[in-house]
């Protein structure tokens, strides 16, 4: 997906706020910073994507005073994000003792939530545009930004306690940020996907759009957003969306008593061997 | 009202179309998974092309083991 916006001469790579990496790019185009994800097959996020977001998070401090949004979108066709690479977490866990494993998990998910919460808290509108597969890590990503605007063909899932864990990017607190506590409990414990239009319901979409078109309507909005002063709309957003800090380390702790029970690998094992077309099931 | 002959006749020709397949070659007790071919994210775009065509919701659970076009026809025949 190329942007034709970027004309020649006024690159962001000449603002020196232009990055394209394996897993994932970023660019400033008239104010507004966009997070190209294109991690093949489906955005998995894994060692390489954690890497790519946190020299995004660091980049994320100096462009922010150039711009006034942010949107986060994938150029993959299968999705905006099918979660943790659950495949690199069961390889990596074998080949090393229990109590590394441990340390590394706590470790990524301590990584992650630094990148999350920086993005949650970013004093500028973000937008998630999602499409297709919006699943765990990458439902925990939509949600750490303030407006989801949907494809009507995306699909939202926390499938985590098909493997006996609960989401561990920061899902539970922030869902619970948004919607009411019953409505949470649908979505963790019957681990259920659910469709744009059920998430509009529900209160979780702002924005609703036509298949290929939530790029588009996200840049409208963003543009709407250049009409403010960047001042009003950050106190407005600090006033609004607290980050539930003591809750997200929480969340770690218990995601880190989970992961040490035998049940875990086995869950893992089955997914990664997994030929079924529905593998996000139990 | 929608009858169940109804609802599997448009569940067919919306897969026929969706997955670019002749509709004369999709009969009521295919098993999709294999005459589509479909992997588990053509399985869940399928899942919510139904769900937008006839505005229902479908927990994946209650669609776990179902396979072909007729029965996928009356769970959604339930909910209409």
């Amino acid at each position: 997906m190329k942007d034709t916006r970027v004309r020649e001469g006024q690159s962001a790579a000449k603002l020196g706020s232009q990055c394209r990496g394996s897993a994932l790019s970023w660019t400033v185009i008239d104010g507004v910073i966009e997070l190209a994800l294109h991690r093949e097959p489906c955005n998995e996020l894994g060692s390489e994507s954690l890497e790519e977001f946190e020299k995004f998070a660091a980049a994320l401090e100096n462009m922010q005073a150039a711009a006034h949004a942010l949107i986060v979108y994938s150029e993959l066709k299968p999705g905006f994000c099918a979660g943790a690479d659950l495949r690199e977490l069961y390889h990596r866990s074998q080949a090393m003792t229990k109590a590394d494993a441990a340390k590394g998990v706590r470790n990524f998910l301590e990584r992650i939530h630094r990148v999350l919460n920086l993005i949650d808290a970013a004093p500028l509108t973000t937008i998630a545009a999602v499409h297709g597969v919006t699943f765990g890590g990458g439902f925990e990503l939509a949600l750490a930004c303030d407006l989801i605007i949907a494809d009507k063909m995306a699909r939202f899932c926390f499938p985590e306690l098909r493997l006996g864990l609960i989401p561990g990017f920061g899902g539970i607190p922030r869902l619970k940020r948004d919607l009411g506590n019953a409505v949470v409990r649908d979505l963790l414990l019957t681990g259920r996907s659910f469709n744009a239009t059920k998430a509009q319901q529900i209160g979780l979409v702002s924005q609703v759009v036509g298949e290929g078109e939530a790029l588009r309507a996200a840049r409208a909005t963003a543009a709407q957003m250049r009409k403010f002063d960047r001042a009003t709309a950050a106190a407005a957003k600090n006033f609004i969306k607290p980050v539930p800090h003591e809750e997200l380390r929480r969340e770690i702790d218990i995601f880190c008593e989970l992961f040490a029970r035998p049940a875990v690998q086995a869950g893992l094992r089955r997914f990664v061997e997994s030929t079924d077309a529905q593998p996000y099931l139990p | 009202m929608t009858t169940a002959e109804q609802t599997l006749d448009e569940i067919l020709s919306l897969a026929a179309a969706h997955f670019k397949v002749p509709r004369e070659k999709l009969s009521p007790d295919d098993d999709f998974f294999k005459t589509l071919g479909l992997d588990s994210l053509q399985t869940l775009d399928l899942l919510t092309k139904l769900e937008n065509h006839f505005r229902v919701e479908l927990p994946d659970y209650e669609l776990q083991g179902v396979s072909d076009f007729r029965t996928l026809a009356g769970k959604i025949q339930a909910r209409l």
